[in-house]
């Protein structure tokens, strides 16, 4: 399910200097429809910048190309900004290719690192978050390789269409998923996607969990767009294969 | 389409990147074969479950320490 979430801020120049209460309307889109809810929030100060200016009204807006601009002229809090952001996100990628907490935590920190380092090479051709996620792939695969040199190769493995088709099809029922307790159905769900091949399972990880377009999970893999078509209808269908016996409405 | 060619556009199928005449060529097999109509629905399900699977946190004392890292390092080179 893909959900998007606005918040639009108050116009006056006067309200966004202010650091009182602020009503805001969130605007949340998804496929079922768009609701706007009123919320107040509270700015924060800027304590490190007492003679900061405040950033003007279109960096206070969603405008992350200011804030990408302003972070390519050195300024951190504007990165700090975009980091904040994105770091649940790269996270979560980072910990679902590489698997393993301090590889996923190393992998955040030096990605995060690359991409202020080489800020002046993005050229805003694509989003400032297909970027990031780009430099953060290479990070974790670079892990994932470290940590397991032998196993690991970028390169598809060799395999046959005959593979692909499913056989012993049962059905699986509404809600499968529902018959488990959330720890356990986090056990079924992380043991499946670990058993994946690398190349499968990032392109799993980018397009259905990171929730990139085909196109995006293209550019960031630097692979081409039936490539990744390739690689997902393999993740998709080894990863169906694992589940099936968890949840196949009478248990093998 | 048979049941090869389903396998074969299945990603993109699910993913609604699909032009109405070959997503109606595909329907019209799958109201025929069941067999295709369970793995449509299963691989969907496989997607799906993943998608709403409660995401990874970003343990507070990780984020902290990318924070500390990234200010402490990158703040000295500015």
């Amino acid at each position: 399910m893909r959900i998007r979430v606005w918040l639009s801020l108050p116009d006056s120049p006067a309200a966004a200097k202010s650091t009182a209460k602020q009503s805001c309307v969130l605007r949340i889109e998804s496929r079922a429809g768009t609701s706007n809810v009123k919320v107040n929030v509270t700015p924060i100060p800027d304590v490190n910048a007492p003679n900061a200016k405040p950033l003007p009204s279109t960096v206070v807006r969603d405008d992350e190309s200011a804030l990408v601009a302003a972070a390519k002229r050195g300024d951190l809090n504007a990165f700090q900004e975009l980091v904040t952001r994105y770091e649940d996100k790269i996270y979560r990628l980072a910990w679902n290719i590489t698997r393993n907490k301090e590889d996923a935590e190393d992998a955040m920190q030096d990605a995060f690192m690359k991409a202020f380092q080489h800020l002046a090479g993005f050229e805003g051709g694509s989003r400032f978050y297909t970027w990031l996620v780009r430099i953060a792939v290479n990070e974790a695969l670079m892990k994932l390789r470290k940590r397991r040199p032998n196993q690991i190769s970028l390169d598809e493995p060799v395999t046959t269409d005959d593979d692909l088709m499913p056989r012993d099809l049962q059905d699986w029922g509404p809600s499968p998923e529902q018959r488990y307790e959330r720890t356990e159905l986090n056990h079924i769900l992380t043991d499946a996607i670990e058993d994946l091949d690398a190349p499968y399972r990032t392109a799993f990880v980018l397009r259905d969990i990171s929730e990139l377009s085909t196109e995006e999970t293209a550019d960031a893999l630097g692979i081409s767009v039936p490539a990744v078509k390739s690689r997902l209808l393999r993740a998709r269908l080894k990863l169906r294969q694992k589940l099936d016996p968890y949840f196949r409405s009478k248990p093998s | 389409m048979n049941c090869r060619g389903v396998i074969a556009e299945l990603t993109t199928y699910l993913d609604e990147a699909m032009d109405e005449v070959t997503a109606a060529d595909l329907e019209r097999h799958l109201d025929a074969c069941k067999k295709c109509r369970l793995i449509v629905d299963t691989t969907k399900k496989t997607i799906e479950i993943y998608c709403n699977a409660e995401p990874v946190p970003l343990p507070p004392e990780v984020r902290e320490r990318l924070h500390k890292a990234l200010f402490e390092r990158l703040g000295h080179a500015h």
